[in-house]
């Protein structure tokens, strides 16, 4: 089944060219089958060639497909690698994919628009696969820049909506700042190892660049260059501005691309460059770093937010930070892990958010909402556990990735305390938006009615992901023939009382003020301080505005200043004086003899007074 | 002889459209069709199977020293006392420009099919005249046959701008005619320093090319001489500064003529730098490579930006055509084996790209008669074929991995890099500019409400063919570029690109 590697990726491509040509003549049920169906089969042959995979027992798997190009030196193969990161990430994206995609067929019952919506979908789903099975790094790029693409189409899915098209340019824009500066990343390294096949790369790096004091330039440009890709697709600072814009999608969407996959690219580049990164240590501390300011600004971020799906996305922005936390701290396997629970549980808050939404007859903000606890019971005990996850209260599966994550911060030699502070301040803060949303959603006064929309399709998806969200954390993940080993240190009594104790109180405070009521939130928002601080952490502490003003509003303002391309004056300019001069020379040619005869006189003494004064 | 014919079937079909007018409006475009076809059949004859055609290769090649690997090669006489003669041939990259040019008459042809009405003879006439120009001028190694085909290319795309185009035609075609002109004449006058210098140095007066490469100039001559050149290819490009007649080009030209312009006649001013330019002036255009480069990221930056504030749809696809042009200077003055072929991969692929989105352009200007993108909106909803078709070619143009522009840009960046990080850095931002620009035309044509309520017809099935054709071509230069890197190799190296193993 191995040798059967390259369907993983063709099957929802396939999918993706059926329901494209056919047009959306396709009723509901056959596209739904064929959108649906392709990522279950897919998921299937992966399941098949992962086994497989795992009890061969080779740390990797290759298959050389075609020579993509091959120019001079340069030699780029369509060539699928497999090892455990590959692997896991295969999982995640077809085995949560296939899920989502269940659940969309219900979530987009009645869309006319039903079968190019998993056109899109399925296209994602191929090049996100492509992006983690490309044994090169054009490869992975191509995945890269398709699923940014898709993610485009898809944040526009409903595109008579001017707002929608806004947030789907800005995702695509923003973004595409990050992936320039990692195709610069690329040239560099080409240019200073000859190769952008990933293993070679390292190797080659690894003989070739000196270690000694602190890495090299040549690492340090390298890795930051790839780092400026990693925040933009993965929406960390300085580039996550464009994830909360990107709920203008519809909610299965912001399920799979914006939280369980396409977000976490920058993450699994990043554990799949592994090498560079630690061949530059100061930039992979920068990574920690960028992490822990992102996690905890997003933390606070969320707090304010009014929009369930806002609230969701800079949950998600604040999580991804945990990952690159892990990163900078070489912990990449609890990177790769908390991945994978991140998914189950952020997979399954969008989805339950969405059938909120639905319940709620599109309705997403949270102060319209309150005490559906009794009106949508499903959708409340699907969203705590969710919750519980994120929370990552003790034996869910976001607690094992987190508490990991944490851990390795605590025992990283320079440095990671500080780490580690940021860390466990989020994972308060965690607490405190997280079961803020639930309270205000579910607790409390009942303002609106809901009605549970109930769907086999619906439910079932989201049954298996809350399975997944509470016992998920026991999965053990098969990367420790990728990464180096890290030293298993388990912290202290005291930093793991902590480490529990700290979200706990979270939760706690939440119950308190949303619940209890001990804090007016309204008087405390409205008052001086409140009000300033309220309004910079609702607008992401002021970078949409600060952007703005140094990128968009000057671009666009040369550009309308410049409409008519000033170069073309100087042609015009140049046709103006052929014209006027010759108006002016054709004035003279009057055909009248006297003024002939006056101009020739005057010419004439003109010229024989100039040669007796000179 | 092969390449005569090619150029005769298309002049002798030209002159039999014009005739077949007489015979009702509609024969001319028939007698244009047989014409492109039985082109399209001997030049994938050329590509196929260029054995059954007794094709020369290595036999050629030896008479002529180390010019890398001519499929054809004729030779005759035409004007010996000047050392005039006619000189034709192929290489691969010749060869491939060729097929791009009879592949993009038919495509043009296709437009045109429904749109012409008025003195269709004389535009069918123009129209094949124009392409058998550019083959001529894609085959010519004799630089006085080179200059001929080049004024034969232009004179006829002028009538097609001034007689068939739209509101400000006379304007557009005139603006035209005089860059393309005074450009040419500044080439003429460089052909005519080098015969004279070739001679004075060898007694030999000949406009041969392969006799003129090599030719040693005073050194305060050559510059000006390869400046000559420089500036007559660059305006036909075209680059920044040189630009401005093509945006009015464009948007008065009739569908046909943009796609024949973007298309085509915008690859031979690259095809001129890189077959003439460089190899006839080797080490001035060592010396004068960080100003070309400078100039193709100035006109990547530059016209994007210009780009992004049109409101005239055709002028802005316009605007960004320079802008992809300005990768190909790029990559043929970093001149290494990655560059290079990343700028003929450009061109092919720009070829492609460019000449749907000008026929979508024209095609949406032929059902709702304008070209103002405010006026526009929501045509998903009632063209969603056209709307589709948009939506791939536009992809392509941004860069969009597995299509062939990525190819083309790619390797552009990743050969200049090697030579100038910061100017490739620069060019690199062309990726985001280009994003900006594009996705406001999908947003202002096709996404958003139809303000107007628009209700056109969706493609029909003739359009239809001609937008697939173009897309699985771009799928198959993203997919598997190596059919054309393999084909361009050899000719490239005949140029004088070193390809390290």
């Amino acid at each position: 089944m191995l040798d059967l590697l390259w369907l993983v990726p063709t099957i929802p491509l396939i999918g993706f060219l059926i329901l494209t040509f056919t047009q959306g003549k396709l009723s509901e049920v056959p596209a739904g089958i064929i959108g649906a169906g392709s990522i279950g089969l897919a998921f299937l042959v992966a399941l098949l060639a992962g086994i497989e995979f795992i009890h061969s027992d080779a740390p990797f798997f290759s298959q050389h497909l075609w020579t993509w190009m091959s120019v001079g030196s340069f030699k780029a193969g369509f060539n699928l690698y497999l090892d455990g990161v590959s692997l896991v990430m295969m999982f995640i994206i077809t085995g949560i994919g296939f899920l989502i995609h269940v659940y969309a067929t219900g979530y987009m019952h009645d869309d006319p628009s039903f079968s190019r919506f998993f056109a899109y979908m399925n296209l994602f789903v191929a090049a996100m696969l492509m992006l983690v099975l490309g044994d090169n790094l054009l490869l992975l790029f191509m995945g890269w820049e398709g699923v940014g693409l898709c993610s485009y189409l898809l944040i526009g899915f409903w595109y008579t909506d001017p707002y929608n098209g806004y947030c789907a340019r800005k995702a695509f824009v923003v973004t595409r700042v990050g992936d320039a500066s990692m195709a610069v990343g690329l040239f560099l390294l080409f240019q200073s190892v000859g190769t952008l096949n990933i293993q070679d790369a390292m190797q080659l790096a690894q003989a070739q660049w000196p270690t000694a004091g602190g890495g090299t330039g040549l690492a340090t440009a390298v890795t930051l260059l790839l780092l400026g890709g990693a925040v933009g697709k993965s929406a960390q600072l300085p580039l996550q501005t464009w994830l909360p814009d990107a709920m203008a999608g519809p909610t299965p969407i912001s399920a799979l691309i914006h939280a369980a996959t396409m977000v976490t690219a920058g993450v699994y580049l990043i554990a799949r460059t592994h090498i560079l990164y630690m061949l530059a240590p100061d930039v992979q501390y920068l990574v920690g770093v960028i992490g822990c300011i992102t996690l905890l600004m997003a933390g606070f971020t969320a707090l304010t937010q009014s929009d369930i799906k806002k609230v969701l996305a800079f949950s998600t922005v604040s999580q991804i930070g945990y990952m690159f936390l892990a990163l900078g701290v070489g912990a990449w396997n609890s990177a790769i892990f908390h991945l994978m629970t991140h998914a189950f549980f952020k997979a399954l808050l969008f989805l339950t958010a969405g059938s909120v939404i639905l319940g709620m007859h599109h309705e997403q903000n949270i102060f319209k909402m309150g005490g559906l606890r009794k009106d949508l019971p499903w959708c409340h005990w699907l969203f705590l556990i969710g919750t519980v996850a994120l929370v990552a209260l003790p034996f869910t599966s976001g607690y094992f990735s987190k508490e990991e994550i944490l851990g390795a911060a605590l025992a990283h030699h320079e440095g990671g305390y500080m780490l580690w502070l940021g860390g466990v301040a989020g994972a308060f803060m965690t607490g405190l938006y997280s079961f803020r949303l639930y309270f205000l959603v579910f607790w409390g006064k009942k303002t609106h009615d809901g009605h549970e929309v109930m769907r086999w399709n619906l439910q079932g998806p989201l049954v298996v992901l809350a399975v997944l969200a509470l016992v998920g954390g026991y999965i053990v993940i098969p990367v420790e023939k990728v990464f180096p080993l890290v030293h298993e240190e388990h912290p202290s009594l005291m930093y793991q009382a902590i480490m529990i104790g700290l979200p706990m109180l979270g939760i706690l405070v939440a119950w308190l003020v949303y619940v209890k009521g001990v804090i007016d939130t309204k008087k405390l928002a409205g008052s001086g301080l409140g009000a300033a601080l309220h309004r910079f952490w609702f607008t992401q502490w002021g970078m949409d505005w600060l952007y703005d003003r140094l990128f968009v509003f000057p671009y666009v303002g040369l550009a309308k200043l410049n409409k008519n391309d000033f170069i073309d004056s100087f042609y015009n300019g140049t046709a103006w004086l052929v014209l006027a001069l010759h108006g002016l020379f054709s004035d003279h040619q009057t055909g009248n003899l006297r003024w002939y005869s006056l101009t020739m006189i005057c010419g004439v003494l003109l010229l024989v007074s100039i040669g007796v004064f000179l | 002889m092969i390449l005569v014919w090619l150029m005769a079937i298309l002049f002798a079909g030209g002159i039999g459209a014009a005739l077949a007018e007489s015979r009702g409006a509609e024969h001319p475009r028939a007698v244009a069709l047989a014409a492109i076809l039985i082109d399209l059949f001997l030049v994938i004859l050329m590509l196929v199977a260029p054995d059954s055609l007794g094709l020369g290769t290595a036999s050629t090649v030896a008479q002529l020293g180390q010019h890398g690997e001519w499929l054809v090669l004729l030779k005759a006489e035409w004007i010996p006392r000047f050392g005039v003669s006619f000189i034709f041939g192929v290489d691969g990259l010749s060869l491939m420009l060729v097929a791009l040019t009879i592949f993009l008459g038919l495509i043009a042809l296709g437009a045109a099919w429904g749109e012409i009405k008025q003195r269709s003879g004389f535009f069918y006439f123009n129209l094949l005249w124009t392409l058998a120009g550019v083959i001529g001028v894609f085959t010519s190694l004799d630089l006085f046959l080179f200059f001929f085909f080049w004024e034969v290319m232009l004179i006829p795309m002028y009538f097609i701008i001034a007689i068939w185009g739209h509101e400000n035609k006379e304007y557009a075609a005139m603006k035209f005619f005089i860059f393309t002109q005074v450009s040419g004449l500044l080439m003429l006058l460089s052909i005519l320093m080098l015969v004279y210098f070739h001679y004075s140095a060898t007694n030999v007066l000949t406009f041969n090319y392969f006799q003129l490469l090599g030719t040693k100039l005073p050194a305060n001559v050559a510059t000006w001489v390869m400046l000559g050149f420089f500036i007559a290819f660059a305006t036909k490009l075209p680059v920044v500064p040189f630009h401005n007649w093509l945006p009015d080009a464009h948007s008065q030209a009739p569908t046909a003529g943009s796609v024949i312009l973007a298309g085509v006649l915008l690859k031979t001013g690259a095809y001129g730098l890189l077959r003439f330019t460089v190899p006839l002036f080797p080490d001035e255009s060592v010396s004068f490579a960080p100003i070309a480069m400078t100039l193709g990221v100035v006109s990547i930056l530059y016209t994007a930006k210009v780009a992004f504030a049109q409101n005239d749809i055709k002028r802005l696809i316009a605007y960004t055509s320079v802008s992809h042009m300005g990768f190909v200077l790029l990559g043929i003055y970093a001149w290494n084996a990655q560059a290079v072929q990343g700028a003929v991969m450009t061109m092919l692929a720009h070829g492609f790209s460019a000449a749907a989105l000008f026929m979508l352009a024209g095609g949406l200007q032929h059902r709702i008669h304008t070209r103002e993108m405010d006026k526009m909106g929501g045509f998903w909803g009632v063209a969603p074929k056209l709307s589709f078709m948009a939506l791939f070619f536009t992809v392509a143009a941004v860069g969009m991995p597995g299509l062939g522009n990525f190819i083309g840009e790619f390797l552009v960046l990743l050969g200049s890099f090697q030579v100038s990080i910061i100017k490739t850095a620069f060019a690199t931002m062309g990726v985001v500019v280009a994003a900006v620009y594009s996705l406001i035309v999908i947003q202002k044509v096709f996404h958003g409400k139809n303000k107007n309520n628009y209700v056109m017809a969706d493609l029909s099935a003739m359009e239809f063919i001609c937008y697939a054709l173009m897309m699985i071509g771009l799928v198959w230069m993203g997919m598997y570029p190596q059919t054309m890197l393999d084909m361009a190799q050899p000719a490239l190296q005949g140029l004088g690109v070193v390809f390290p193993r």
